[in-house]
């Protein structure tokens, strides 16, 4: 039994077209399909943000995300960060200026979360940030690193 | 996660159509669903998506009250100004639940028919025992792990614990579910478990969840959402009261008081008790310690969960203090 279906999706500015079953999640789409690898796949369930991504410019749980939901949507991965010339977006260079990470696995997912968060105005304190940082898990703690690299990223994000 | 067939609504006719339609399930936001269909729980053969259709995600407030429609997003009810300022405690059940990510994501409507976190519900792989997902098959719970597991409501078949945020404020401020043409008051929309804990609310098939309205009220204005959990953010609620209070004239008498708890019951939780012992006086420590006590009239604890007997007044007795000490 084949219960396929064509999509296109908008993702960093290119229009990709692919073949999947309903049941794919946007996360597989893109690592398994559009062999975008940045978005990270952690607990799969909506626990843990390793997977956030930007739809319309908002952040969002890929795992909890058909990609045949988000057709004709703009899809932002961490891949589509980064400048023209591939100088690093603020948030990317706040992050390796403050150590914001060890193993680095759930750092895609917190610099997407971050760039939003400070995009929605809710990087004004460290408690603030906490509070909105709190759907991205750090299994090696480094929490107190990246609430830094998230407080200074806001003072230069345009 | 089973596969299934994909359908997006063209239409809200469409969508209705859909919904009466054997082993369908609609998507929105797909928070609940997609996770409880990776776990297991949720096997529909159809998934209808809703997510695109125009005109149900409104967020209106006027004289009358405030009107959400149900495609609203968490984050932009919460983040809404005259929501803000009319409803409070509306705005801050919103925001303090889940994680900014899924803020994004979920609808309102989707929001009050979020599943419970019942470990037991969520695993039917090692467990299959669950009067919920499996009407007679039993409930583990009960004699179980069940630290957070209801104190009220509960019956023999079912303690689980009703874990929305957002529906407690909407039951303290009598807000009404719209089923298209059909109006449910909140508290009659959501079902105590009984001898059927796999029936959760009032909706009949064929029918969907279009908008919620909240009545405007001087209580609802003057109002707190007060939240106690595990960890301080990105958690369910070990305990919380949506309260707000009307004073009369003099500044201290109390002329309305509502008082709803979430996280200890198997449904959003009015606390009627409390709010009719303290009509009429004025708010001194001791007389809102008394009062409080009677949130959790009736409660039954099941072992582990006993704490919320004791934690639950506790909430109401600050949110309603700290609402009255705002003159």
């Amino acid at each position: 039994m084949t219960n396929q279906t064509t999509i296109n999706l908008n993702i960093n500015g290119q229009t990709q077209s692919l073949t999947v079953e309903p049941r794919v999640t946007l996360l597989d789409a893109l690592r398994d399909h559009l062999e975008l690898t940045g978005t990270k796949k952690g607990c799969d369930q909506g626990q843990c943000g390793a997977c956030t991504v930007h739809v319309d410019g908002e952040r969002v749980l890929s795992c909890l995300t058909l990609a045949a939901q988000v057709e004709g949507r703009k899809i932002t991965t961490v891949e589509g960060l980064s400048g023209p010339g591939g100088e690093l977006h603020p948030v990317q260079a706040a992050f390796l200026e403050h150590d914001a990470f060890q193993c680095g696995y759930c750092t895609p997912g917190q610099i997407m979360s971050a760039v939003a968060c400070i995009r929605e105005g809710h990087a004004g304190s460290d408690d603030e940030i906490r509070e909105y940082m709190s759907g991205n898990l750090c299994r090696c703690g480094a929490y107190p690193h990246i609430v830094e690299a998230v407080r200074e990223a806001a003072k230069v994000m345009p | 996660m089973r596969d299934f067939s994909y359908l997006r609504a063209g239409s809200l006719d469409e969508a209705l159509r859909a919904a009466a339609m054997p082993a369908t399930m609609l998507l929105a936001g797909g928070t609940t669903l997609l996770d409880l269909a990776k776990c297991g729980v949720s096997e529909p053969e159809q998934v209808v998506d809703i997510i695109h259709l125009k005109g149900l995600d409104a967020i209106r407030v006027d004289a009358e009250g405030a009107f959400i429609g149900a495609l609203a997003k968490m984050s932009h009810v919460a983040a809404d100004s005259a929501i803000k300022q009319q409803f409070p405690a509306v705005s801050e059940s919103l925001w303090q639940a889940a994680s900014a990510q899924i803020r994004n994501m979920a609808t309102i409507g989707g929001n009050l028919l979020q599943r419970t976190r019942c470990a037991y519900f969520r695993d039917p792989a090692t467990f299959p025992a669950c009067n919920k997902r499996a009407p007679g098959s039993g409930c583990s719970a009960l004699e179980g792990v069940n630290r957070g597991h209801a104190v009220l409501g509960g019956s023999d078949a079912c303690i689980a614990t009703y874990p929305g945020d957002l529906a407690v404020a909407l039951v303290a401020f009598d807000a009404v579910v719209h089923l298209g043409k059909r109006k449910v008051a909140i508290d009659d929309f959501f079902l105590l478990p009984g001898a059927t804990p796999h029936k959760e609310h009032a909706i009949k098939p064929g029918e969907m969840i279009t908008a919620i309205t909240i009545p405007a009220s001087v209580a609802a204005k003057r109002s707190t959402y007060w939240k106690v959990r595990d960890r301080q953010s990105y958690e369910f609620a070990a305990a919380s009261a949506a309260v707000g209070i009307e004073f009369e004239a003099d500044g201290k008498t109390v002329k309305d008081l509502r008082v709803a708890l979430g996280g200890v019951a198997t449904k959003p939780w009015r606390a009627r008790g409390v709010e009719d012992a303290l009509k009429g006086k004025t708010l001194e420590p001791d007389t809102v310690k008394k009062a409080s006590r009677l949130a959790v009239e009736g409660a039954i604890a099941h072992g582990a969960n006993h704490y919320k007997i004791e934690l639950a007044p506790r909430v109401v007795e600050r949110a309603i203090l700290k609402m009255g000490a705002l003159a």
